[in-house]
């Protein structure tokens, strides 16, 4: 098979990746924020966080294309390493990807923390762990499938994003050009062989992973009890 | 600053509408039950002690250590103190030996000095054949159990149990009690027991607190608030008091145990031998009536020679009466539960000698010893 096929699939695994570890790292103490503060404003960050899930890809790529380029703050953010801009950057991509798959990723962890509950980190606080021990060594671990299903579908969705990377990655190969815009491409130029071969892995990749993360769920819940 | 072996706590504050003011002192070694109706404010009070939970104003001490006053609020973690909930609360991703050891290494690593060791622990609450399992697998009975080890491994100075037989059946509830008696007999730490149980408190505490409304409304020791026909635990239908006793014979013959009390002896269709044990023995107020001579001819065992020492009229038509055993009536204080019009009839007053005609007297829970000689 051609490089040129092979492209667009590691730039989109490298994104997604990337995307995924970014969002969990941040996601994490959000998702923990939005799940036990007492904060009555916190339901309009929740709701900043889900907006990508109702606004037009095209909606979010534009503001996200002004806010990366020369005179948004992801100029400014470039011109730190003599860069002009970050739109039609992978950089650029990766920001755009940990924004418009923040709701997925939030909102399970967010929905894992709070079916914790308060009683098991009322009992670690019993036995002497401090906070940050009780959030590490108790709710962590006890919001584990809430991670498994944050990661699975913040990739997935990263790799299946196809708007807001055409509004501000274009099609720039090795730098933005990632699968769901090659396909569309090849649609366009009337390569039906290439797009069969990448749209197809697609169907093939996304079975696997719903039907993986079920799997993986209905195993867990019984090993809980 | 707070008398050593002496428990003093006070909380104020509102717990949603309701005001909370609760205030009380205890000996810090033994049980002491803190009963009430639900809502009374138990839980607000135990949550308060572990520093769970705030009200505006606070004070605890155990012994010379002060936990909590105006300017000092330690947190949950820095208190030394176990914890049972009324659910076993678990941690369900760890197996039960990983359960026990989260509170005693963190502990550990505090640097308490750890006079409760991890063996001890497993024998006392028997918890060896499950050491590998998950909690997920175990029934709530044991699992309680492995609650209750926990919370003994983290070495604490003082042991707090929130209704912890409140979620079990009754025969999960007959498998803990003799464990909880163990706990008591074995360990040298003071119990914060919370209940609406009575006939949980009167088998293993020996301190009472009794409270109504977020408040304290009557504090001492078991067998003198038992024995005062004022209170609200005198009028429940199972009303009756709860006393040590130790054995002094035994009649094979008939099978008959005889037990002291202070001021009197009580016959037990039983065997508790060796002499000396140690017993707690149960006598309701239903269960006793009284007479102005010994009854001849009569098919009762215990007719205990007493003094009325007050008494306390119930309902309409009932009086509740106190009686001192001995002669003199300085012994142990039982209760009769009579009519208004025995009372009339026979002339009763504080004061008069009295015959107690005991019906029946039953043996609370075995010490934990007992079932491990």
């Amino acid at each position: 098979m051609p490089a040129e096929i092979w492209g667009p699939v590691f730039l989109t695994l490298r994104l997604a990746t990337l995307s995924t570890v970014i969002l969990l790292v941040l996601g994490t103490p959000l998702a923990w924020w939005l799940a036990r503060a007492q904060a009555r404003w916190k339901e309009a960050v929740a709701t900043l966080v889900a907006l990508p899930l109702v606004l037009p890809p095209t909606v979010l790529g534009f503001y996200l294309l002004i806010g990366l380029g020369p005179s948004g703050p992801g100029g400014w953010l470039a011109g730190l390493w003599g860069g002009r801009s970050l739109a039609f950057t992978f950089e650029g991509l990766v920001i755009g990807s940990v924004l418009y798959s923040m709701p997925f990723v939030v909102q399970p962890l967010r929905n894992a923390f709070e079916a914790v509950g308060d009683r098991p980190l009322e009992v670690a606080a019993t036995l002497r762990a401090a906070p940050l021990d009780r959030f590490l060594t108790v709710a962590l671990p006890l919001a584990r499938p809430g991670f498994l299903t944050g990661a699975v579908l913040g990739f997935a969705h990263t790799v299946g994003e196809f708007g807001v990377v055409l509004m501000i990655g274009g099609n720039i190969p090795g730098e933005t050009r990632v699968l769901s815009v090659a396909i569309y491409d090849y649609v366009e130029t009337l390569q039906w062989p290439r797009a069969h071969l990448l749209a197809g892995g697609m169907l093939v990749f996304s079975f696997v992973v719903i039907l993986g993360m079920t799997l993986l769920e209905k195993r867990i819940g019984r090993a809980r009890g | 600053m707070n008398a050593p072996g002496q428990i003093s706590a006070r909380f104020r504050g509102r717990r949603g509408n309701f005001p909370v003011d609760l205030e009380f002192r205890a000996p810090a070694r033994g049980v002491t039950a803190l009963f009430g109706p639900s809502g009374c404010g138990k839980t607000t009070l135990l949550r308060c002690i572990a520093g769970l939970q705030r009200l505006e104003e606070g004070y605890f001490a155990l012994g010379g250590a002060v936990w909590q006053d105006g300017r000092r609020f330690l947190p949950p973690h820095k208190r030394p103190v176990g914890y049972v909930f009324q659910e076993a609360s678990l941690f369900s991703h760890l197996s039960v030996r990983r359960n026990l050891q989260y509170g005693q290494r963190r502990a550990a690593k505090g640097g308490a000095d750890q006079p409760i060791r991890f063996d001890d622990v497993i024998d006392l609450l028997g918890l060896a054949p499950m050491m590998e399992r998950a909690p997920a697998t175990l029934s709530g009975g044991e699992r309680q159990r492995v609650a209750m080890g926990r919370a003994l491994l983290s070495n604490p100075g003082v042991l707090l149990m929130d209704e912890p037989l409140a979620a079990l059946d009754q025969f999960s509830k007959n498998e803990i009690l003799p464990y909880l008696a163990r706990i008591r007999d074995r360990l040298p730490l003071p119990i914060l027991y919370v209940s609406h149980d009575i006939t949980e408190v009167e088998r293993l505490a020996d301190h009472l607190i009794l409270l109504r409304a977020g408040r304290v409304s009557a504090a001492g020791p078991l067998e003198v608030l038992q024995a005062d026909p004022t209170l609200a635990i005198a009028r429940l239908p199972q009303a009756g008091v709860a006393l040590p006793a130790r054995t002094i014979g035994y009649d094979p013959a008939y099978g008959l145990t005889t037990l002291a009390v202070a001021g009197g002896e009580i016959i037990l269709a039983n065997d508790l031998q060796p002499a000396g044990a140690e017993h707690r023995i149960r006598i309701a107020a239903a269960d006793v009536s009284l007479s102005r001579q010994p009854v001849p001819g009569s098919t009762i065992l215990n007719v205990l020679p007493g003094r009325i020492m007050g008494a306390e009229p119930q309902e309409e038509f009932m009086m509740l009466v106190v009686i001192g055993l001995g002669e003199d009536g300085a012994g142990a204080r039982i209760m009769a539960r009579i009519t208004r019009r025995s009372w009339d009839h026979l002339q009763l007053a504080p004061g008069q000698p009295v015959f107690a005609q005991v019906k029946s007297v039953s043996l609370t829970l075995p010490t934990g010893g007992a079932d491990t000689a």
